[in-house]
Parts: structure tokens; C-alpha cells; sequence
């Protein structure tokens, strides 16, 4: 398990939507922690409550949804609850965010110079023109050729793996200590993503910086994270070490995600099919909400839900690891 | 750039022809000029003198090109109500048109895009709902009404203020002021706001539309997970990228309020271009007609050029630059 103190801690943590017809519940209490410098991969199917969770962590949950229940902590201090500019503070600055889109995540209208310099300065004390010089060596970090010119370019003279290399460079502005990455690499070419993918796992080992990377692409977990939690229908099925997830996956769903990875490493692995879709938020079953769709069903499945069970190094929410349960199902 | 500006030149002169071959056609169809000028004693010579004299002799396409030229070297011939040149007709009446016009539009845009970003940052404050209702009854006042109404409260009923002419005015060359006396100055109060009005509301409407678009956008959530200061997110970033919609609609506008300024000026006997234009038309001296519609066209088409150049100065992704860009997305 992790050593020390964790940089990021969820406890509990619930994201609910007030609708007209009820309130829906996205995110189900749930519970997990980042140590620094760690990666943790998210896999699930869509609409598993993954980037809401991503949100929910930088305080950009978009109205009507709302923390509902639970902690967010960073180094121990609660920042689920922090007035909004206190919050703003640490966004950027503590917690650095890579969205999903390079095309639409940078301003059509200024120079990717200017978006650097004005991130540098919001955070760090700073004069325009050190702010300038850092945002250049960002740039080069980054592996963008002739960063001094490239500088005063808008967005729209870059290509969309250049663009999403400036993203990376703005997330890294003030040295955040951890980066929400919610799918980096979905919106770009193929060639690209594993570029893109190796040059955040770099930057973060050099600046030590913890990395929550939401993805659908198994390969990219195996390759990166050091440890994976899998959603489902806005909870944690199971999370654990890289390692014990992929090779000795515990939970059914998981099983069934790893169905299509014949060994490690294989890049280009995806989600694989499982029979049945994800339930929608409005007819979540009773018991555990995998329970439709899930070979080893009992009983107590459709009855009761299951909640995270240490299971060697891993955590499992599945009624097959209750000592009582197993009973119930021989 | 250069290309640019050249091919909206040719189509300013196509537009221009266009419209003074609409204001030619008033002669062929409005009235007969001859009958008007000769008035009751003529002999078949003069009549003669006279048709040779104003060229309706010639052929139609003749006489059409000879008006053009004319019409280019701001020549416009002399009006059949006040036989004085129609140029310099317009031209007493233009200052009063275009200061009241430019009131109006600098009224229109101080109050508008403010009121415009206010609702559109604070969507459900009773201040925003308040603006949108009142706005409303604007759009949908017809203005001589608003104008009436205004004159009935400050001119009749409080008497702060006058209810028609322009006041004192002061020249400067050929131009005449309003602006340099006090009487000139309050004179312009109410017709002002009479002829804001409309456009205010709708630049007003237009800018919250356009600001809750662009506050949706990723690159404004890029922004605050940059943790950017709201003021640099609301007002450097969302609100540039407003601008373009809202020059175009308020270069539109602004063509609109020179040109609508025909029922204020009418309202407050404003002694404008319009309020000449209204007792032309009762007349039908049409030299004096078709020149102002020649002239209201030519506004429209200078201010469009001006709206195309300031995209320029506003989107950086239409100065294309070859030799700078880099490879585009995928
Ligand atoms: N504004 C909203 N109102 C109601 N429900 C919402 C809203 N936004 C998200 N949801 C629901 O919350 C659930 C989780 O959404 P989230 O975006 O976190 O999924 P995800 O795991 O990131 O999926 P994907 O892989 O497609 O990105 C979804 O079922 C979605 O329908
Ligand atoms: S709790 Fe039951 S239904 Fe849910 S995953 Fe485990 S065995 Fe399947
Ligand atoms: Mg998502």
C-alpha cells in the first residue's frame, strides 16, 4: 500500500444532479486516494461518473450538480468546501487540469504565449518578462521545436498533437502536485496518443507530480499508472495496484474489461464488449448495480450493495469477497 | 489583406450602383419633374428647354450612367420643393443627423454591452430578469411611440427638457454643433434616447446570448481550470470572443439608427437628413430623395467595410499567414 501521507484524498465523496423528476445520483460515494508523485488510471464505460468525478476534485462541477456528500482533501486540508477563490488559488496552481479536447481547450484569440504568460503570472510572482522566459522552456519541455517562435502563435497555426502539448505546458505552469488528465489522448490521431501519453508520464516523473489519468485505453493503464480504479455506474467496482488489476482481476466487471487483453502491454487493448449496457443513472438496480449483467449474480447480489472489501492489496466491491457472502452462494 | 479590402471595394461599388439605379428609377416613376418645374405658364419651347436641360431626352441607360457620375462628384441637381441644390441641402442637415446618430449609437453601446454582460454573467439575479422584461417592452415599442412618451413626461409634464429642434448651435466651417451649447446639448438628450432604445436592447440581448454561448465553451473551462482570475476569464477571454458577432449586428445597427432616425427626427422635428427625407417625400421632390437613399446606402456600405476590417483586428484566424502557420488538426 502507499507509504506516508496522500497528496489527494476522497472520502465518501458524492456527486448528485437535482432534476425535476428527482435528484440523480452520478457519483456514489466513493472513496480513494493519490500518494505523490503516483498515477492513478480510471477506467469504466461511459458515463461511469469518471470526468464528473475529475470535476468534482478541481471544484468545476457545472451547475445543477453539486457535492452532495463527502471530503476532498490535499495534503490533508478539505477543499471540497473552499470559497471560490480560495479555490481558484489552487487551481492551476496546486492542481493542474488536461482536458479531453486540444482543438476547443485553448482560446482562438490570443497567442498560446500569452494563455502561458497570463497562468504564470495569476500564480507565481512573477514579472511579464520572466514569465515569458518560463513559458518558453515550458514550451520546450513540452518537445515543441522552436519554442522562442512558436510562441507568438495562435492556437489555430498548431496541429491538434502540438495544441494538446501546449495544454500539457499550461497544466504545468505553477508545478502543480497533481494533474487531473480526464482522457488526453482521445481526441487526437493515433500516432499521436502514445506520444502525448509518454511525454506525461515523463514530465511527472521529473517534477514528481501525481497524475489521476482518466481513460478507456487499457494499454495506456498498463503502460503508465501505478495503480487503476475501475467505475461503474458512479462507484468504484475495484481498485488496486496496476499489476493485480490487470493480470488478477477480481471483480466480474473487471474480469470482463481485461477479457480482451491477452498479455500486457498490448497498446492497443480496448474496453472490451461486455454483454448488456451500463445502466442509466435514473434505473440503477437494486443490490449491486452490476448485478444484470454479471455471470457470477446470487442472491444477495440484488439485495444488498456491496461496498469496497480489502482483497490483498486491492479493494473490491463485489459480494463474491464477503466471507458471508461467498457462504450464501456455496 | 490588401486582396481583401479590394474585393469588398468592388462590392461597395456593385451595392451602390445597385441601390442609385433603385433611386434613378424614382425620377422615371415618381412624379414628372418637368410638369413641377414649369408650373402653370409654359410654352412648348421652354417645356423643350427644359427636358433637353435636365437630359430626360436622352436614352434611359444615358441618362442612368450620366446620374452615376453626377451622383459620384456629389452632384444631385436641385430640388424641385426649395430649387436649391440638393448637396447642399444635405449637406446643412447632415451634422444634425450624424451627432444625433452618433448619441444614439454611443448611447446604445455604453448601456447595451454592459447590460449584455451583466445578464449574461449573472443569469438568475432579479436585476437580470428585471433588464430582459424591460428590454422586452423596448424591442417591442414602436419608437415614435417611445419618443411621444418621453416628450409628454420631461417636456410637457416636468418641463426639463425641450421637445423639439436642436437648440443653439455653433458653426464650425460648414458643419453646425450642438455640442459646444447647453441648449444644444440638452436638445439632444431625448431624441437620443428615443433612437438608442431599440438598438440598446438589442445589442443588450445579443451580448448575453453570445456571452452564455462562449462561457460553455471548453476553452472557458480551460480557463478556470487554469485558475485564472474571474475578471481576466469574463472580460479578457469570454468577452473578446463575443466581439465578433457583436460588431457585426452593431455595425448593422448603427446603419439602422442613421437610417431610422427618419421617425425621431420627424418626432422632435429634429432638422436632420431624415426630417428632409419625410418632407420630400410628402412633396415628391425626388432629387432630394433619391439622393438620400444614395447616401444612407453609402453609410450602410462604409460601415460595413469598417465592421469587415475590425474582424481583422479581432480574429487572429483570419490573417491567414502562410509562411508562420504550422500544420492544421486533424
Ligand atoms: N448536467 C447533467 N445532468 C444530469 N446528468 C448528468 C449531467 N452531467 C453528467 N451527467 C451524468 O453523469 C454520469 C457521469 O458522467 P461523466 O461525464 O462523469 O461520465 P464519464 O465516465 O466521464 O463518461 P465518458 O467516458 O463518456 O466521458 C452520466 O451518466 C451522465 O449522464
Ligand atoms: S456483487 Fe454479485 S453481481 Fe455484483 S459483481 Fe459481485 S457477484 Fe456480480
Ligand atoms: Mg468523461
Amino acid at each position: 500500500m502507499q507509504a506516508g501521507t496522500p497528496l489527494l484524498e476522497v472520502k465518501n465523496l458524492r456527486v448528485e444532479f437535482p432534476t425535476r423528476r428527482g435528484t440523480l445520483v452520478a457519483v456514489d460515494d466513493i472513496s480513494f486516494s493519490i500518494a505523490p508523485g503516483e498515477v492513478l488510471g480510471v477506467v469504466g464505460e461511459s458515463g461511469a461518473g469518471k470526468s464528473l468525478t475529475g470535476a468534482a476534485i478541481i471544484g468545476l462541477l457545472e451547475p445543477p450538480g453539486r457535492v452532495a456528500g463527502g471530503e476532498i482533501l490535499l495534503d490533508g486540508r478539505r477543499i471540497d468546501n473552499l470559497p471560490y477563490e480560495k479555490m481558484r488559488r489552487v487551481r492551476g496552481k496546486e492542481i493542474g487540469a488536461i482536458f479531453q479536447d486540444p482543438l476547443t481547450s485553448l482560446n482562438p484569440l490570443y497567442t498560446i504565449g500569452r494563455q502561458l504568460t497570463e497562468t504564470i503570472v495569476t500564480h507565481l510572482d512573477m514579472t511579464e518578462a520572466a514569465a515569458r522566459d518560463r513559458a518558453i522552456q515550458l514550451l520546450q519541455d513540452v518537445g515543441i521545436p522552436a519554442a522562442e517562435r512558436r510562441i507568438d502563435h495562435y492556437p489555430h497555426q498548431l496541429s491538434g498533437g502540438m495544441r494538446q502539448r501546449v495544454v500539457i505546458a499550461l497544466a504545468l505552469c505553477a508545478n502543480p502536485r497533481l494533474i487531473v488528465a480526464d482522457e488526453p489522448t482521445t481526441a487526437l490521431d493515433v500516432s499521436i496518443q502514445a506520444q502525448i501519453i509518454t511525454l506525461i508520464k515523463r514530465l511527472c516523473r521529473e517534477h514528481g507530480t501525481a497524475v489521476m489519468l482518466v481513460t478507456h485505453d487499457m494499454g495506456v493503464i498498463a503502460e503508465t499508472a501505478d495503480r487503476v480504479a475501475v467505475m461503474y455506474a458512479g462507484r468504484i467496482a475495484e481498485i488496486g495496484p496496476v499489476r493485480d488489476v490487470i493480470r488478477r482481476a477480481r471483480h466480474p466487471y473487471t474480469e470482463g474489461l481485461m477479457g480482451s487483453i491477452p498479455k500486457l502491454g498490448n497498446v492497443q487493448a480496448r474496453l472490451a464488449q461486455i454483454d448488456g449496457a451500463m445502466p442509466r443513472l435514473t434505473a440503477i438496480p437494486q443490490g449491486c448495480a452490476f448485478n444484470p449483467r454479471c455471470t457470477k449474480v446470487f442472491d444477495r447480489c440484488r439485495t444488498a450493495r456491496p461496498d469496497p472489501i480489502d482483497v490483498g492489496d486491492t479493494k473490491v466491491a463485489c459480494w463474491l469477497y464477503d466471507q458471508a457472502g461467498k457462504a450464501a452462494a456455496e | 489583406m490588401i486582396a481583401f479590402v479590394i474585393r469588398r471595394l468592388l462590392q461597395a461599388v456593385l451595392v451602390m450602383m445597385a441601390v442609385g439605379f433603385v433611386a434613378f428609377s424614382l425620377f422615371a416613376y415618381v412624379g414628372d419633374p418637368v410638369s413641377i418645374m414649369l408650373g402653370q405658364d409654359f410654352t412648348e419651347e421652354t417645356r423643350q428647354r427644359l427636358v433637353t436641360d435636365l437630359g430626360l431626352d436622352k436614352p434611359f441607360f444615358v441618362q442612368y450612367f450620366n446620374f452615376l457620375v453626377n451622383a459620384a462628384q456629389g452632384q444631385f441637381g436641385i430640388s424641385y420643393r426649395l430649387a436649391r441644390p440638393v448637396t447642399d441641402l444635405l449637406m446643412e442637415r447632415l451634422p444634425a443627423t450624424l451627432e444625433l446618430s452618433f448619441c444614439a449609437a454611443t448611447l446604445a453601446l455604453a448601456v447595451g454591452v454592459p447590460m449584455g454582460v451583466y445578464t449574461g454573467l449573472n443569469r438568475d439575479t432579479w436585476i437580470s430578469r428585471l433588464l430582459l422584461t424591460v428590454s422586452l417592452v423596448g424591442v417591442s415599442l414602436p419608437t415614435f411611440l417611445i419618443g411621444i412618451l418621453l416628450i409628454l413626461v420631461f417636456s410637457v409634464v416636468l418641463g426639463w427638457l425641450p421637445s423639439f429642434g436642436r437648440g443653439t448651435t455653433v458653426a464650425l466651417g460648414w458643419w453646425t454643433t450642438g455640442f459646444l451649447t447647453p441648449t444644444g446639448l440638452r436638445a439632444l438628450i431625448l431624441p437620443s434616447i428615443t433612437l438608442a432604445l431599440f438598438q440598446m436592447t438589442l445589442i443588450m440581448r445579443l451580448v448575453r446570448s453570445e456571452m452564455l454561448e462562449v462561457l460553455r465553451t471548453d476553452y472557458i473551462k480551460f480557463a478556470r481550470a487554469r485558475g485564472l482570475h474571474n475578471r481576466a476569464i469574463n472580460f479578457g477571454h469570454a468577452l473578446k470572443n463575443t466581439l465578433v458577432p457583436v460588431i457585426t449586428i452593431t455595425g448593422l445597427q448603427l446603419g439602422g439608427i442613421i437610417a431610422f432616425a427618419i421617425v425621431t427626427e420627424t418626432v422632435f422635428q429634429w432638422p436632420g437628413m431624415g426630417f428632409l427625407f419625410i418632407q420630400s417625400v410628402s412633396s415628391a421632390d425626388v432629387p432630394v430623395m433619391a439622393a438620400y437613399l444614395l447616401l444612407i446606402a453609402f453609410f450602410f456600405v462604409l460601415i460595413n467595410l469598417i465592421v469587415d476590417l475590425l474582424y481583422y483586428a479581432v480574429d487572429p484566424r483570419l490573417r491567414i499567414d502562410r509562411g508562420a502557420a504550422g500544420g492544421h488538426g486533424h
